[in-house]
């Protein structure tokens, strides 16, 4: 299985450069090249998790073996975190390019459009891998530019703005992880993160590490558009074509972002109090702010954004109580499910944010508008359409039996066993306000009086293909509560988190 | 240790014009200039005084100290990242000026709320 | 795209030349001294954004000499891509395996497969900037068509 794990990296970059140079002659290659390789991902993540993955498998680079002890090559790691963000990855990856296919057609750069895509699948399979902190800002990089250029895709007055604006602030985060990792290299002298980790943990805490914390964490909040650096989501997520905004809002803040917080808060730097109170404070405000912004909008892609934020934030309080648990000695069941809850929630919002804003991109498809008081009456019209948009509605607002509500269950429970109260209460707070918005989209797009007087036809097969597969998958992921399904996906990643040295102990010595 | 807060005035120096700047290309001018101060950080962590270059030639006597070799690395890879951000940028503003037809950030203001 | 005076385009022949071969010296000497594939692809660049400069072009041209060099971008990464990863396929298993010889210390063919990578990363580079640089000719030229 080890010589397996470059092929994440490999694969999805060779598309990338294969496209533009066959795509060009022979019709329909990229698409196809794109579905296949993407597939062969989905089936190799799930043969990884079915074979397990308890114990971090270090891979690399180079095959250079550690010197005296001090790890030079690079190190592409693969634990329980990192196959349960490839298998979303590669998922709802898989999902948006097939999607594509029929989408793709208004616009004339297709084979731009895929190459794009699978570079920024590649960087995103890169900072998910990867045990080494510059090699992490590389593959941040590739990630982000590559979504740059897809947010502008339009090259439409909206659209140049919003890349614009997502880039200055994108930009500065990455300077501000680029600066971080240079005081993080001033520091130690290394750049592995496991070696870095058993450095910090023999010296002492002091203000120049709550420095470089503070960096990291506006760095990837930005990245992951954490309240306080929420402005750019909103505007970038909405311009970019609607496969974009599903893997945009369903993958990339997700892998940048929220993968990369919890893998170096957790796993690199020694767990911290203050560091879990700025998380967990920074989830609440996106989780309360993200839903009240969200209320007033009646663009439908920008409401789904504004949403996108809000739900973040439930993943972001979820592992923070775990993390806050941990620190003080609490319950260490009650970390655990919390933890579990928060990544529950990770994949959950994957699913159905994904769908959401492919459900928004098949109604701008038929009827070329996003705003909400022009549509109306589509339920008749849109079958599926609407269909799947009410199975993710009731999801994303955590009604049963559909996945959003049992990661929100188990949050909220966990929330009130560790005796944060107040937690809970926003959290169900917010749960009921997302309703009301959702039933607001639910009735003015699909309920309504009919106001097109044009002929609307359902979206064509890829579409809907990828549609009710997410549908199914939003319905069948609530077996995740049962323990022998749980046992396989979800729980080597908490154990990952649970466990917080034990990723740079094996790392160095095991495999 | 003066230096390296010269570093720091440095990207805030990028980060003030970032800010109040209206013209796109100077927005982009006030970017690029954060991103040098944090690759003249990174070249000056690495610097040992008195240290050689790290290249293995005859000049240089047996027991001679070498500047860290990898800031530097390091620094020509986020060159290249810096270059293709830039190019984006760039292209990406060329692309707004042809739109609106202005660089004035104030007037391109179509996404709100 | 108009061409400049008959002086800068003497002068522009006389000088790409040498700037073709100081840039092509950098690349094969990447592995030896300073500069290599970014440096050295930047300059190989220079040389051929000096000649579009000196001598103008037709959009059509200009568009031809995107598409080409776009291509030869991706195709070097590609051969990248696979010579990397011929260390994964034969033998050992492991991605980006020096696996050729290492030779002589300070020979010019020496290191492995570091002079091969360096090449391709020079021409990956030099097609880059060439292509960057001919988006923006190719989007002022019709700009101004117009």
């Amino acid at each position: 299985m080890t010589h397996l794990v470059p092929l994440y990296v490999i694969l999805p970059l060779a598309t990338a450069f294969l496209i533009p140079v066959i795509g060009r002659m022979v019709k329909g290659f990229q698409k196809t090249l794109f579905s296949a390789v993407l597939l062969f991902l989905t089936v190799l993540t799930f043969y990884i998790l079915f074979s397990g993955v308890d114990q971090p498998v270090a891979y690399k680079i180079g095959g250079w073996e550690p010197v005296a002890g001090v790890p030079i090559a690079i190190y592409l790691v693969m634990d329980g975190l990192s196959a349960l963000v490839l298998l979303i990855i590669s998922l709802i990856g898989f999902l948006a390019g097939f999607y594509a296919i029929s989408y793709i057609k208004r616009y004339t750069a297709e084979n731009n459009f895929y190459a794009l895509l699978a570079l920024m699948i590649a960087g995103m399979n890169g900072v998910v891998l990867t045990g080494d902190m510059f090699n992490l800002y590389v593959f941040l990089e590739i990630a982000v530019i590559a979504s740059y250029a897809l947010v502008a895709f339009g090259i439409e007055r909206t659209e140049l703005e919003a890349s614009f604006k997502y880039q200055v602030l994108g930009g500065v985060a990455s300077l501000l992880i680029l600066l971080g990792v240079a005081m993080l290299y001033w520091k130690t002298q290394t750049l592995n993160m496991a070696h870095i980790s058993q450095v910090l943990a023999q010296s002492e805490n002091n203000a120049f590490l709550t420095f470089t914390q503070i960096l990291l964490i506006s760095g990837f909040g930005l990245k992951a558009a954490m309240i306080p650096f929420h402005a750019w989501l909103p505007d970038a997520h909405s311009s970019a074509p609607a496969p974009i905004s599903a893997m945009l809002s369903g993958v990339l803040i997700k892998a940048v972002g929220v993968y990369a917080l919890l893998r170096l808060f957790f796993n690199m730097f020694a767990i911290d109090f203050q560091i879990s109170l700025v998380i967990t404070a920074i989830g609440t405000l996106s989780m309360v702010i993200g839903v009240l912004l969200a209320i007033g909008q009646w663009d439908l892609k920008r409401l789904l954004a504004y949403h996108s934020i809000s739900q973040m934030g439930y993943v972001v309080i979820g592992v923070g109580m775990g993390m806050i648990l941990l620190v003080e000695g609490g319950d260490r069941s009650v970390a655990s499910l919390a933890i579990a809850g928060g990544l529950f929630h990770l994949i959950n919002h994957a699913v159905f944010k994904g769908l959401l804003f492919l459900n928004a991109g098949a109604i701008e498809h038929v009827t070329g508008t996003r705003n909400l008081k022009m549509m109306g009456g589509l339920f008749k019209t849109l079958p599926v359409t609407s269909t799947t948009s009410l199975g993710a509605s009731l999801s994303i607002s955590g009604i049963p039996p559909f996945n959003g509500f049992f990661s929100k269950l188990i949050i909220i429970v966990a929330a009130i066993q560790g005796e944060f109260y107040l937690l809970a209460a926003l959290a169900v707070v917010v749960s009921i306000i997302t309703l009301a918005s959702f039933m607001k989209f639910q009735r003015y797009a699909f309920f309504d009086q009919p106001k097109f007087s044009k002929k609307i036809r359902e979206v064509p097969f890829t579409m809907r293909f990828s549609m009710i597969v997410l549908v199914i998958l939003c319905l069948g992921l609530s077996l995740l509560i049962f323990p022998g399904v749980r046992e396989i996906i979800l729980s080597p990643a908490v154990d990952v988190l649970m466990e917080t040295t034990n990723y740079a102990t094996t790392t160095l010595t095991g495999m | 240790m003066i230096i390296y807060f010269m570093c720091f005035i440095l990207f805030l120096v990028g980060l003030y014009g970032m800010v109040t700047r209206r013209n796109l290309i100077k927005i982009v001018i006030s970017f690029t200039i954060m991103e040098f101060s944090i690759f003249l950080f990174f070249a000056l962590i690495g610097y040992i005084d008195q240290g050689y270059a790290p290249i293995l030639s005859q000049n240089v006597p047996e027991q001679a100290t070498f500047v860290d070799p990898l800031p530097q690395a390091m620094v020509l890879t986020a060159i290249v990242i810096g270059l293709a951000t830039s190019a984006m940028l760039l292209a990406i503003a060329i692309r707004l000026y042809k739109k609106y037809g202005t660089f004035n950030i104030r007037k391109i203001n179509n996404l709100r709320g | 795209m108009k061409g400049l005076t008959p002086i800068v385009k003497k002068i522009a022949q006389l000088m790409c030349g040498m700037i073709f071969i100081y840039g092509i010296y950098i690349v094969v000497h990447g592995h030896l001294t300073p500069g290599g594939a970014f440096a050295g692809g930047i300059i190989l660049a220079g040389a051929f954004i000096l000649l579009i400069l000196a001598f103008g072009s037709e959009v059509i041209k200009l568009r031809k000499e995107e598409s080409g060099s776009s291509v030869s971008e991706s195709l070097s990464l590609l051969v990248t891509l696979i010579l990397a990863s011929t260390g994964l396929l034969i033998g050992s298993k492991v991605f980006f395996k020096n696996f050729l010889p290492p030779g002589q210390i300070g020979q010019l063919v020496s290191a492995g497969a570091i002079p091969l990578y360096n090449i391709l990363i020079g021409i990956e580079v030099a097609a880059a900037i060439i292509t960057i640089f001919l988006a923006l000719i190719i989007f002022k030229e019709e700009e101004e068509q117009r």
